[in-house]
């Protein structure tokens, strides 16, 4: 299986991504997919302060939907381009991902947990209720399409497709750079003990601010691609069930992972579409199969195959010795 | 290497370190012994920074350290283990350790993003430490083992391992013996006795006697947060205040 995780394994998996769309006739397909790339980016960056450092952050929606904001109110009311206000959308989130950051993260487990709950209620409320600002209730409307770049243009759910699967890509693979690196052993030792990473002379509030801003980042830039690619948000967008759907794809492909939260993220849609028969009762289905992956694939599926695949690889390293 | 004058920390009404003066000798083992809640690990966390004294002082080599946060602390070489070793299960032993170094490194995310020759080069060191670090405690063979997989005695060398990466010059270890049989206490004893011999300080807390008396050249007995004697095993062994707080007043005259 080696070969399928070197550069083999990505190549494949990049060519899967630019081939779906010859394989799919029809453009709900595409919309689908689309849709899952833009969720699986925010759950990749939250993935980042909740998988690797341990802090679960239960705001991540509202920072998706300052991205989003940011975007639909600059283009909209400000006249901007979409590619200036996208640019400003992960910025400005990880602006206010600082302050928030250095406030909630002084606190620990469930605190910090329950504390960015409230951040995230707060910032629904703050979007429904500043009219003057967000449109309130009525939303944003009309956001324009992004404009085109030479000769590409972006009107067609073809070229959204590919839009967003470019940043899904440099999404992953930033946080592929950032996660084997030296900086994402930090934070996987603040996750594993934070007293024993403070003791190992790692500086835990600089540490989990830097992590916590860069997976709201991604939470803004991917609320930004959302404004661009659906070209009308509403409060929703902050809603704290979106924070709950990403954090049921981190558990399903595997917390911590590099590939587990992209798994989830673009496994769930396509079963959410199968089994829209069901139509609500679906949560009836979603709820055991939640419970069941937690009781016994704790690690999701992608943190269960690199567990058997590590302890294979120590005792291959010792029948090498015996 | 360590001076500490008239150390004090209360939790409310509660001292649990109460004007406590002492040294901690370089090039030695020093022991901290004492019954149960004598405040043995509030000093430990006290020195390294992870309380604040309420009062009294701490001084390493000359610095003031008193104020000092726990990470500043072990950028100045203090490294220390805990009575549990909390170590991420589902990696290597040796990936576990890589990190124990990053405080003498400098790169930060633009590294990360760019894959700057500065990363690349502090990423190799790391690596070196940590398998150095993993030699020196005698389980280099267990580099590639899964730490979930690995017994007591072994996660107590690798927790060794992972202070001895941070670079340390004066090593706290609270409780290295603790859960784990004779056989191999004599084994991290023995360990410790390395440590000393390679250039090492060290200060432990430990219940076991037999280890202690054996293993430190100076004692520091705390009962109830205050210093009833302090000196070498021998004579804590004679100190009627020890026996007394060990075994209660009835045997002191003993």
């Amino acid at each position: 299986m080696a070969y399928l995780e070197g550069k083999l394994g990505w190549a494949l998996l990049l060519a899967a991504g630019l081939l779906f769309p010859l394989f799919t006739g029809n453009d709900y397909h595409l919309t689908v997919m689309g849709t899952a790339y833009i969720f699986a980016i925010a759950t990749i960056g939250l993935n980042l302060i909740t998988g690797y450092t341990g802090q679960f952050n239960l705001a991540h929606a509202g920072f998706m939907a300052v991205g989003a904001y940011t975007v639909g109110i600059l283009t909209v009311d400000h006249g901007w381009s979409f590619w200036g206000a996208f640019a400003l959308s992960g910025v400005v989130t990880a602006f206010l991902g600082y302050f928030i950051g250095i406030l909630s993260l002084r606190l620990k487990g469930h605190y910090f947990s329950i504390f960015t709950l409230c951040v995230g209620y707060i910032m629904f409320l703050v979007i429904e209720k500043w009219e003057g600002l967000t449109h309130g209730t009525v939303g944003i409307m009309g956001i324009p399409a992004p404009e085109p770049i030479g000769a590409i243009r972006f009107d067609t759910p073809l070229a959204l497709y590919y839009l967003v699967f470019f940043w899904l890509v440099v999404g992953l693979w930033a946080m592929r750079r950032i996660v084997n690196s030296l900086l994402g052993r930090t934070f996987m030792a603040i996750r594993n003990s934070d007293e024993l990473a403070e003791s190992l002379g790692i500086n835990l509030m600089r540490n989990k601010t830097l992590a916590f801003m860069l997976s709201v980042f991604y939470a803004g830039m991917s609320g930004g691609l959302y404004a661009g690619y659906v070209r009308f948000i509403g409060p929703g967008v902050a809603g704290v069930e979106h924070t709950f759907d990403m954090t049921m794809y981190m558990l399903i492909g595997g917390l911590g992972t590099l590939l587990g939260p992209l798994l989830g993220a673009l496994a769930m849609p396509w079963l959410t579409q199968y089994l829209q028969f069901l139509q609500e009762y679906r949560f009836l289905v979603f709820g055991p199969i939640l419970v069941l992956l937690v009781i016994f694939v704790p690690h999701g599926i992608v943190g269960t195959y690199l567990g058997w695949r590590a302890r294979r690889a120590a005792q291959g390293g010792q029948h090498a010795q015996d | 290497m360590l001076k500490i004058e008239h150390l004090t920390k209360r939790f409310g009404g509660l001292a649990a370190v109460n004007d406590v003066s002492t040294t901690i000798e370089a090039g030695k083992i020093n022991a901290i012994i004492g019954p149960n809640g004598a405040g043995k690990t509030t000093f430990f966390n006290l020195i390294s920074g992870v309380h604040r004294p309420t009062s009294g002082t701490i001084t390493l080599e000359g610095q003031d350290v008193t104020s000092l946060r726990t990470d500043q602390v072990a950028h100045l070489g203090v490294a220390r283990t805990f009575q549990t070793t909390a170590l991420f299960d589902m990696a290597s032993v040796l990936d576990n350790l890589i990190v124990g170094h990053r405080l003498r490194t400098k790169s930060g995310l633009l590294d990360v993003l760019r894959g700057s020759s500065l990363l690349r080069e502090e990423e190799r060191i790391c690596r070196e430490k940590a398998r150095d670090a993993l030699n020196f405690v005698g389980l280099s063979h267990l580099e590639n083992r899964m730490a979930g997989d690995i017994s007591q005695e072994e996660r107590k060398r690798v927790a060794f391992a992972l202070a001895l990466a941070t670079g340390p010059r004066l090593l706290l270890l609270d409780e290295p013996a603790g859960g784990v049989n004779p056989d191999e206490t004599q084994g991290l004893a023995d360990l410790i006795r390395k440590m000393v011999q390679s250039g090492l300080t060290v200060c432990l807390i430990e219940h076991k006697m037999n280890m202690i008396m054996s293993l430190a050249d100076k004692i520091l007995v705390l009962s109830y947060g205050e210093k009833i004697a302090e000196g070498t095993p021998a004579e804590i062994q004679a100190n009627p205040a020890v026996i007394d707080a060990y075994l209660g007043s009835e045997h002191a005259d003993a």
